[in-house]
């Protein structure tokens, strides 16, 4: 899979309110045979979207989603916790999100989603409740400048950790830089007993 | 000269490039595990890019996820969940063959899951930093290494570099003051532990376990509280080596000989937080207040003392737990029945831990109407238990006996709950739908589960260890 470059997006918001959303709903254990990283888009949030009978479910939070239209994804606090499975950036990325905006974002997912095109933006419990209490809301990422703009002229700065952000910004490839490293692991493993 | 914790000295011993304000630190990673689940995609980097393993001696390959816990049929032929699941095993196989990587497959008497086998084959010590696609890795660090889970972007990373990037951690350190209770096992401790801190308490932290109550447990012990410090947010835990991680490790197959074993041991031993280091958070809890402790929501950190009461939801998010979970707020858990029991995964399915369920199993039979599933982590497990006849004890009981595996933990091999099912169970996620679909789980340690297994409702294991 391939990733577009990120700079800056505007896009209207999901909001799932929930805390603690898991791996597990965001990717289900069952869809994790695969052995590809593409087209998981459909087994994103599944058991949210879908009824058994693989019908959209009426009363779900994704009634209505439109993933053209609705590239960000709001969260409740600790978005993203659980397993390792970078399966669930590539889900949420192949359905059409392209940030996730919470409060507070599982480490290891962060880490995933950097690699994958898939900005993870943490706001202050302020604008995180504002952005809670408005979904549909129109919501403009500035990568380069850290900063979420929302509410027609609300701002809130937001950090990324700034080798990731590169790599998202110019297109570094993070393999690319390791690799370039390899004089020093050289050195590093014939210093060890 | 600066007081260094345990996590300072582990992370300086493996620094290959300093980290920047641009760039993370190339950590230079000492063994890398591997399944089937998390690395597929990391070896078609491989491939697509033209790069080989770079240091295939130091990763080590198995299959636990996806695998079956039945036998094979009388043709030899393994009943797969589906034809996915084979698929990625055999991806898995034919990856090893290529690149040159160890693989301990079906058949191989040393095959577990990846976080049993790795200490079971001395490969996981002291000192090492240890990396693998799975959030579990955590449980490594009860020898004192420093390990963590990462992404398969980062497995293809290590496969080609035998590197990550990352930027230091903070540190935290959780001490155990006094002595755990009868009945009160390292499962309780980090369930306590996880409710104290919430599930994102241990965000950006690199845990060090240590008081009198840490020293005090079995290295199983060790890795079962290791293991769920990815339950309460952070990557890695980890306890300082003593002699009992020593004795441990002494005589197993890929640990240190002869001469290389004695320099080792003293190395491994320097291995402690210096007197006046410091941590960014520190917790304090008091072992001997711990009962058994159970979830009762859906996420780990919802804890609590098994002879509790379910509480009455206060907020949207208890309240969306409680609907799922249907334990009624008020009513003591142990009036919960139960439909399944399951033990084992990579918290819980270590000789000692089955031969406490054993303990409370013995002539006694599992409530009509209740499956109850045994799993050992590994096969040198399986063979260990079968050699004290605990299998004879869980069978006799009703239980069921099955090969090793991941199995109900993360239900992705076949073995799963039914919609609607109460799930006690020695596992760590008691995510929505992770053991199944609308499956209820509550974790628990194994002892809890055994008396649940017996009394076909969420029981306190107590009265039956004091008898």
């Amino acid at each position: 899979m391939s990733f577009e470059p990120f700079r800056t997006l505007t896009s209207k918001t999901l909001v799932l309110p929930a805390e603690n959303i898991d791996t597990d709903q965001i990717i289900a254990a069952r869809f994790l045979t695969t052995t590809s990283r593409d087209g998981l888009g459909k087994a994103a949030f599944y058991d949210w979207r879908f009824d058994e009978n693989g019908a959209p479910k009426n009363s779900s939070p994704f009634s209505g989603y439109d993933p053209a239209a609705q590239k960000i994804l709001v969260a409740g606090a600790n978005f993203g916790c659980g397993s390792s499975r970078e399966h669930a950036p590539w889900a949420l990325y192949d359905l059409g999100f392209r940030a996730v905006v919470s409060s507070d974002i599982a480490d290891i997912f962060t880490s995933n989603a950097l690699k994958n095109g898939l900005l993870p933006v943490e706001v202050d419990e302020q604008t995180h409740r504002t952005l809670l209490d408005a979904p549909g809301e129109e919501v403009s990422v500035d990568l380069e400048g850290q900063t979420l703009r929302f509410g027609g002229d609300r701002q809130a700065a937001f950090k990324v950790e700034p080798f990731a952000r590169r790599c998202l910004l110019d297109g570094v490839d993070p393999l690319g830089h390791l690799l370039n490293q390899v004089d020093a692991i050289e050195a590093y493993e014939s210093a060890r007993p | 000269m600066t007081a260094k914790s345990l996590f300072d000295k582990l992370w300086e011993r493996h620094v290959v490039v300093d980290e920047t304000a641009d760039s993370p630190a190339v950590l230079f990673i000492d063994l890398h595990l591997t399944h089937e689940v998390t690395s597929p995609q990391a070896f078609a980097i491989l491939s697509e890019r033209g790069l080989r393993v770079r240091r295939p001696d130091l990763t080590i390959a198995t299959l636990d996820h996806s695998t079956p816990t039945l036998p094979a049929d009388e043709n030899g032929e393994l009943p797969y969940g589906t034809p996915e699941a084979k698929a990625q095993v055999e991806t898995l196989i034919a990856n090893c063959a290529e690149y040159g990587v160890e693989l301990l497959g079906m058949g191989d008497p040393r095959r577990g899951i990846v976080h049993v086998i790795g200490p079971e084959l001395g490969l996981t010590q002291p000192g090492k930093t240890i990396v693998c696609g799975d959030s579990h890795t955590s449980t490594h660090g009860a020898f004192g290494a420093l390990a963590f889970g990462i992404g398969t972007t980062e497995v293809g990373h290590v496969l080609a570099t035998q590197c990550i990037l990352q930027r230091k951690p903070k540190s935290m350190r959780v001490t155990f003051e006094g002595e755990t209770p009868a009945g009160v096992t390292a499962k309780d401790m980090a369930l306590a532990m996880i409710a104290e801190i919430g599930a994102d308490g241990g965000q950006g932290y690199a845990i060090e376990y240590a008081g009198p109550a840490v020293e005090a447990l079995s290295m199983e012990a060790r890795m079962t509280l290791c293991n769920m410090s990815i339950e309460g947010g952070a990557r890695s835990g980890m306890v300082a080596p003593d002699d009992k991680t020593i004795a441990w490790l002494e005589g197993r197959d890929r640990a240190p000989k002869g001469g290389a074993w004695d320099a080792a041991v003293s190395d491994w031993l320097s291995l402690r937080t210096d007197e006046g280091a410091t941590f960014d958070k520190e917790v304090v809890i008091d072992a001997s207040e711990l009962k058994p402790m159970i979830t009762y929501g859906v996420s780990p950190d919802a804890a609590a003392a098994v002879d509790a009461r379910a509480p009455a939801a206060a907020s949207d998010e208890e309240r969306r737990a409680a609907d799922y979970m249907k334990l009624e707020g008020g009513r003591p858990f142990t009036e919960n029945s139960v439909d399944k029991v399951f033990i084992g995964s990579c918290t819980n399915s270590r000789l000692s831990d089955l031969r406490l369920a054993a303990e409370i199993m013995r002539g006694r039979k599992v409530r009509d109407g209740v499956v109850a599933l045994i799993v050992p982590g590994s096969e040198a497990v399986r063979r260990a238990a079968e050699e004290e006849g605990l299998h004879k004890v869980f069978l006799d009981a009703g239980a069921e006996w099955r090969e090793p595996g991941c199995s109900m933990c993360i239900a992705m091999n076949g073995d799963a709950g039914a919609p609607g099912d109460l799930v006690v169970s020695t596992s760590n996620r008691n995510f929505m739908g992770r053991q199944g679909k609308d499956v209820r789980t509550v974790l628990a340690s194994p002892a809890t589960a055994a008396a649940s297994a017996i009394e076909g409702r969420i029981a306190d294991p107590r009265p039956y260890l004091e008898q």
